[in-house]
């Protein structure tokens, strides 16, 4: 008890924690000693009582995936029944929508599909930048080394090639827990942790911006989840590239992974861990996707300072059997029923005019 | 006590009092809804729920009868209820009752909550004979029936005065009474939403006449419709007086308003920030009140786990097919199981007690 007071106060005097900090706060700091800490924080960092959310689709252009991770309900062996990839009508017609109701970038992301060369990739962000006035936030670390490897090209060279055909950022998924004892069980076909580490250096360092993610409530030990937050604040203090950090719970429905899903208070707690340990990343998501409404907005006592995205469309964690919806009235409502005030931003954090 | 870190510095005069467990009144109370300052709030109630409890978190193993959704109150808020000859209207026999108490009765089941319309075509043998049906099937099981609305009703048809058909029922084997159709009590908003219920008095009258009369009851309130903070506070302080007479009340249960499939379905959803700032209120304004619940199937089983640090130390029942608010929409589950209900509670950092109708602790 004496040591929780210890890293309270140094939390309240604005200084950095360690490893051993997070842990002790995660496994036993009260959850409204969290809040208030994580509050702190927050308010630190963005002292005007703002938060933001952003209007967006996501785009899976592909569920056919080799990877096989036991955590997923959304993939597909091959082309066998149920399998598809996304046609350019169709891509087309989903950009336009979103267009059309105020959305600002599309979310892109698919399986790793050995069916689809290099070449399609840079064809479809093209196609989507000839024709649409839209940022593309796409392609995740994993697809970007499966791109790499196919095309035998360097991470670097990889990146370059899709940053020329109109890739805006790099959304933080595949990161799961980023510790090789953890993906070796629960993914085990796909990448290492250095491995994701290493694109998202190289994605900083061309000039990309990133978010980070981690999906925990599976295997995972606290020590794991502090482990994955403590190497995100790392690469962010060596790049200062990432925008945001998304905590969300892993969805155990039709996936080969028997868990017990994360329950709201323990999703609460690494969300405020999250919030003092990445005192180095700026923006802090609530998963409304994975929580619902209801914590989502409470997540905002609990350091997260952005809701996410609208999004419209919304396949991969649906595939899980959890299908929430928060249609943008909605986001404002809650928002500035928690007393805030809500902004409607865009990949890169900045407000968006809303006409 | 006094290092609490407060945002909103107008609470500061609520922690003094809380501090000398002196009442809150009014003004507080409105307070305690009006404030954004969650964090701030739920650090008062959860003072006062850990000087009660602790750690501890109560559930109770129960099933939920509905026994008809006929209903000639036609409450504005309600979508449960049908007229007689409407599709989707439904009475239970006996039978029907039996048929559904034996299909669990393999599991260790406390409490048979037991709520129903306002149905004009049965006879007040009908509720005698369910209770006395229940109880024969569940001995030990607690029977706790019929709200305050349904009380007054029977007193009507059976041509008795409240008292004497609380005596019946509870000779028939009525052991509690839950704490439903108190809605929000206050003439504006009954005249709007639920004009054929009874009101404010008579609500009053019934459960002190129950209290008076050996029953114990749970109080409720119907929020996020077209209430207000004051009405709510005036709501709470009706209980808490009535509470100081009697001293009947078990339990106070805020209800989440659901507007799907009513006539009020314009109606957002109540938020978390509500929803949690009721738990709170009840927690600090209703003093003399022993249990506050987070009624999970209205609020959500992550929300209710959260609310265990807002004040709430109780999470209601393992419940096996609500049927009320699922007809509203909810889209909590329909019911959980012992273990889940164990697992939730410990993973919020509480103890889990098991608890009979009449909060005794059950060993498992």
């Amino acid at each position: 008890m004496h040591h929780l007071e210890n890293i309270f106060k140094k939390v309240n005097s604005g200084s950095r924690i360690d490893a051993d900090d997070a842990l002790i706060l995660l496994n036993h700091a009260g959850i409204l000693d969290l809040a208030d800490l994580a509050s702190l924080v927050r308010k630190k960092l963005h002292p005007e009582p703002i938060v933001t959310y952003v209007v967006d689709r996501n785009i899976n252009y592909t569920n056919i995936c080799k990877s096989g991770c036991r955590f997923c309900a959304f993939y597909h062996d091959s082309d066998k029944a149920g399998g598809y990839v996304i046609s350019e009508k169709d891509l087309a017609a989903k950009i336009r929508e979103t267009i059309s109701i105020g959305g600002t970038q599309i979310l892109l992301q698919g399986g790793l599909n050995p069916t689809i060369h290099f070449k399609d990739y840079l064809k479809m962000l093209r196609f989507i930048k000839d024709n649409f006035e839209i940022h593309i936030h796409g392609f995740s670390p994993p697809e970007i080394l499966f791109m790499a490897e196919k095309s035998s090209l360097t991470i670097t060279e990889t990146l370059t090639k899709l940053m020329e055909a109109g890739l805006g950022s790099i959304p933080g998924g595949g990161a799961e827990i980023l510790v090789d004892d953890v993906r070796n069980q629960i993914s085990p076909n796909k990448y290492l942790s250095e491995q994701w580490l290493d694109v998202m250096r190289t994605a900083h360092k061309l000039g990309l911006k990133t978010t980070a993610t981690m999906m925990f409530g599976h295997i995972e030990t606290n020590e794991h989840i502090i482990e994955h937050l403590i190497k995100i604040r790392d690469l962010q203090k060596e790049t200062g590239g990432f925008t945001a950090f998304i905590p969300w719970t892993f969805q155990p429905g039709n996936t080969r992974l028997e868990v017990t899903e994360a329950t709201a208070v323990e999703y609460l707690r690494v969300l405020s861990v999250s919030r003092l340990v990445l005192d180095n990343v700026m923006n802090i998501q609530a998963s409304w996707v994975t929580q619902g409404e209801k914590i989502a907005q409470t997540a905002l006592i609990f350091g997260a300072n952005d809701l996410g995205s609208t999004m419209i469309e919304e396949n991969v964690v649906a595939a899980a059997g959890v299908k929430f919806r928060l249609p943008k009235g909605e986001m404002i409502r809650l928002i500035q029923d928690a007393g805030y005030e809500p902004r409607q931003r865009d990949c890169f954090y900045n407000a968006v005019e809303t006409g | 006590m006094h290092n609490i870190p407060l945002s909103d510095k107008r609470l500061r005069s609520i922690l003094d009092k809380l501090t000398d467990e002196e009442r809150l009144n009014f003004d507080d109370g409105c307070l305690l809804y009006s404030s954004t300052d969650l964090i701030g709030k739920a650090r008062l109630a959860d003072f006062v729920r850990q000087r009660k409890y602790g750690k501890k978190a109560f559930f109770v193993y129960n099933q939920h009868i509905n026994y008809t959704n006929v209903c000639k109150n036609n409450c504005l808020f309600c979508a449960f209820s049908r007229e007689e000859d409407q599709e989707g209207a439904f009475t239970l026999s006996a039978q029907e009752v039996r048929v559904q108490l034996e299909k669990r009765l393999g599991e260790p089941i406390r409490e048979i909550h037991v709520v129903g319309g306002v149905n004009p075509s049965l006879p007040f043998e009908y509720y005698l004979n369910l209770i006395e049906t229940i109880k024969s099937l569940r001995p030990d099981a607690a029977v706790k029936a019929f709200t305050a609305v349904e009380i007054d009703y029977f007193s009507e048809i059976a041509g008795l005065s409240v008292t004497e058909t609380i005596l019946r029922l509870k000779e028939a084997g009525l052991s509690m009474m839950p704490g439903g159709g108190a809605e929000v009590m206050n003439d504006r908003v009954r005249q709007k939403l639920f004009p054929r219920k009874i009101g404010r008095e008579k609500w009053l009258e019934v459960v002190k006449t129950a209290h008076l009369n050996g029953l114990t009851s749970n109080a409720t309130m119907l929020y996020g419709h077209i209430e207000t903070i004051e009405e709510r506070v005036r709501h709470l302080i009706s209980l808490r007086e009535l509470q100081d007479e009697t001293g009947g009340f078990s339990a106070f249960i805020p209800l989440a308003f659901h507007s799907k499939n009513t006539g009020l379905s314009h109606i957002p959803s109540t938020t978390a920030f509500d929803d949690l700032s009721n738990i709170i209120a009840a927690r600090l304004m209703l003093d003399n009140f022993d249990h506050i619940k987070a009624y999970w199937v209205m609020i959500g089983e992550k929300l209710a786990q959260l609310a265990l640090s807002f004040g709430a130390d109780d999470l209601d029942g393992t419940i096996i097919e609500e049927k009320i608010t699922h007809m509203a929409g909810a889209t909590s589950a329909k019911g959980l199981t012992r273990d889940e209900m164990i697992h939730m509670i410990k993973a919020a950092g509480f103890e889990p007690i098991e608890r009979d109708s009449f909060y005794n602790q059950v060993n498992i």
